[in-house]
């Protein structure tokens, strides 16, 4: 089923949860709400569940209007950030609480449990309680308790949030695996870019009730549609550049502006992630920026460099490849010359 | 009784520390086990010996012979009860409230002021509600209904002093353990009383039972609001501490003090099946924690 969000609004007392929010996520998608706490995202999704109640806006399962109906009435698996397990029903009970309360005959219900638990992989722990489970076991088993109902639609909140980095890179290939086969349209929760790139075919980035923007991976990495989606998906480093001749221009360099609005001499914020900056030993006649290395640290799969351009006050993040790394042969206290390969200009509207 | 655990507790986490010198140790273990002693065991003990004093055979006769004594006895095993069930009832409801919804000080300030009132004017604002001169008191003489010196009256009292028990003990149960299971039972399809018989008065059912056994030890032995609203008319409204009260004032020192043992052993059974409960509740609270 597709789930369309149209222009949802919600407040907590002053707090602006939702501010007109309209998603679509098509049948069969697996949607991610990507954005820093307190950017509305879980609100959103448990309006979508029927557990929050919109002030504004509606919600439509395919082409049901489901705007009214209860949490109980929508039939979604909801996937609560700590499990949120029957601490004292085993793990049979758990999966098979849906049905119970559906009254289901009690064969079926024995096997569809058994099912799901084979399709989770916990088969063989449904003896024991939520709380003899680690983290990656509990979680397996609210999703399974979660599908036992053939949820119209799958909402999980941040899903892998309370596991450690370790079970939880496990289990996003293992969800992204699951939901190839079971097809059911996902909608989850979280504030973990990598996680959102690694699982989800679309990912909507939300900041303060509002959606940013909406896209592939691909598409808002790397275009991103203002200064906020680009802080937050990943590091950048940012100089305060202005405009002239049609150019944005800071440090003796020059930038493309993109899209209109930008009036000659007005600020712009110019934007370079750490992996588009290049050091060379000499300036190369390319206009670039002088500066001294001021930290290494080129442990992990990129070599981090700290240069300090102390002529125009700013320290410069930039990642190298190792191999580059050994070519150069950097060291603390080096002159080197900085280069951007590619940069992005906003207006500085936005404030962190 | 909640002296006894104040203090065991106070001796345990100092123990744990290991950095007091010897004789400060020993002066406060000393210090607590005399009080102790004098507050709590040896008038404990003393109930029962003067008791039995004249052998059991005396003590049976004390208790059963006198038929006011054991109206006393009848009357106390059904005002609290009662009490305890209409506890039971305001106490899940008013913790699920509390713990549930927002803005809810004013409420937890109120489920709070039975401990706050003294009982005696507890029982003095009954009567002036219920008594014949009280706001109700014409229609209630009109309707031949009498609450002040009946049953009704004491069964008031009883629950208005024992009412924060059971909320007391459930709220930060329910508010460790949280919403979401609920939510989840919600998701999953069950309707509201599915919900809450199946997750939620699971989830409290040690803490729940807690609290009756500590709002029926105080119903047994509760005297202040009682005393007011009984008007103390042997074999029709003295309770069981009403009638030790009497059989004192009459110079009855045997009949007083085998009833305030019969009182005293119900709070003994009371205390065990506390520490029992206890270490339930705090796995409950502890589960709720981890999980």
């Amino acid at each position: 089923m597709s789930i369309r969000i149209e222009n949802v609004s919600k407040r907590f007392g002053r707090f602006v949860a939702l501010d007109d929010v309209t998603v679509h996520v098509p049948r069969g998608e697996l949607l991610a709400l990507l954005g820093p706490s307190g950017s509305g995202k879980t609100t959103l999704l448990r309006v979508v569940a029927g557990l929050e109640v919109a002030d504004a806006g509606r919600v439509h399962y395919e082409d049901e209007d489901v705007t009214t109906r209860s949490a109980r009435e929508r039939n979604v698996g909801f996937v609560f950030q700590h499990y949120a397990l029957f601490r004292h029903m085993n793990v049979f009970e758990n999966v098979a609480f849906g049905l119970r309360v559906r009254r289901r005959p009690a064969d079926e219900i024995n096997r569809r449990v058994r099912e799901l638990l084979a399709l989770v992989r916990l088969d063989s722990l449904q003896r024991r309680y939520p709380s003899q489970l680690s983290g990656g076991q509990r979680q397996r088993v609210a999703l399974a308790r979660a599908l036992a109902i053939e949820p119209k639609v799958l909402l999980l909140d941040e899903p892998f949030g309370a596991l450690d980095a370790k079970v939880r890179q496990e289990l996003r290939q293992w969800l992204r695996r699951l939901h190839d086969e079971i097809h059911t349209t996902t909608l989850f929760v979280t504030h973990d870019q990598e996680e959102a790139f690694e699982v989800a075919d679309r990912v909507v980035v939300m900041q303060q009730g509002k959606v940013e923007q909406a896209g592939t991976p691909l598409e808002v990495f790397e275009r991103p549609a203002n200064a906020f989606v680009m802080d937050f998906l990943g590091n950048v480093n940012v100089f305060q550049g202005r405009v002239q001749n049609g150019r944005a221009q800071w440090g003796g360099m020059h930038f493309d502006l993109v899209g209109d609005g930008h009036d000659e001499g007005s600020q712009v914020a110019v934007y370079v992630r750490p992996h588009e900056l290049e050091i060379e030993r000499s300036a190369n006649g390319v206009a670039s920026l002088r500066g001294q290395i001021e930290r290494i640290n080129s442990a992990g799969p990129v070599a981090k460099i700290q240069v300090s351009a102390a002529e125009f006050g700013v320290d410069l993040h930039v990642e190298l490849s190792p191999e580059r790394f050994t070519e150069l042969d950097l060291r603390r206290g080096d002159t080197v010359y900085v280069s951007p390969r590619r940069a992005r200009v906003f207006a500085p509207e936005y404030v962190i | 009784m909640s002296e006894l655990k104040e203090t065991s507790r106070g001796l345990s986490r100092h123990s744990a520390g290991r950095h007091d010198p010897l004789w400060v140790r020993f002066t406060l273990i000393a210090a607590t086990v005399a009080v102790i002693g004098v507050l709590v065991i040896v008038p404990v003990v003393a109930v029962f010996y003067q008791a039995l004093a004249q052998g059991v055979g005396a003590y049976w006769r004390n208790l059963t012979s006198d038929p006011d004594t054991r109206h006393s006895v009848l009357l106390t095993l059904a005002v609290a009860p009662v009490a305890v069930v209409a506890n039971l009832v305001f106490g899940v409801a008013a913790a699920w409230t509390i713990a549930r919804f927002r803005g809810r000080t004013v409420l937890t300030v109120l489920v709070d002021l039975p401990f706050a009132v003294s009982p005696v004017v507890a029982g003095l604002s009954l009567v002036l509600i219920f008594g014949l001169q009280g706001y109700l008191g014409p229609w209630l003489r009109v309707h031949d209904v009498k609450v002040i010196f009946a049953l009704p009256g004491l069964v008031l009292a009883t629950t208005f002093v024992t009412l924060p028990f059971v909320a007391r003990e459930l709220i930060p149960v329910m508010e460790a353990i949280g919403a979401d299971e609920e939510l989840a039972a919600v998701s999953l399809g069950a309707s509201g009383w599915q919900m809450f018989r199946r997750v939620t008065l699971a989830n409290i059912r040690w803490g729940v039972l807690y609290g009756l056994i500590l709002s029926s030890a105080r119903a047994t032995g509760e005297f202040g609001a009682v005393y007011v609203v009984s008007g103390h008319i042997a074999g029709r409204t003295d309770t069981m501490p009403l009638r030790v009260e009497k059989l004192f004032q009459e110079y009855n020192t045997p009949g007083s003090f085998t009833l305030a043992s019969v009182l005293t052993s119900i709070a003994l059974v009371t205390l065990a099946l506390k520490v029992y409960l206890e270490r339930k509740t705090r796995h409950e609270l502890a589960e709720a924690v981890i999980s």
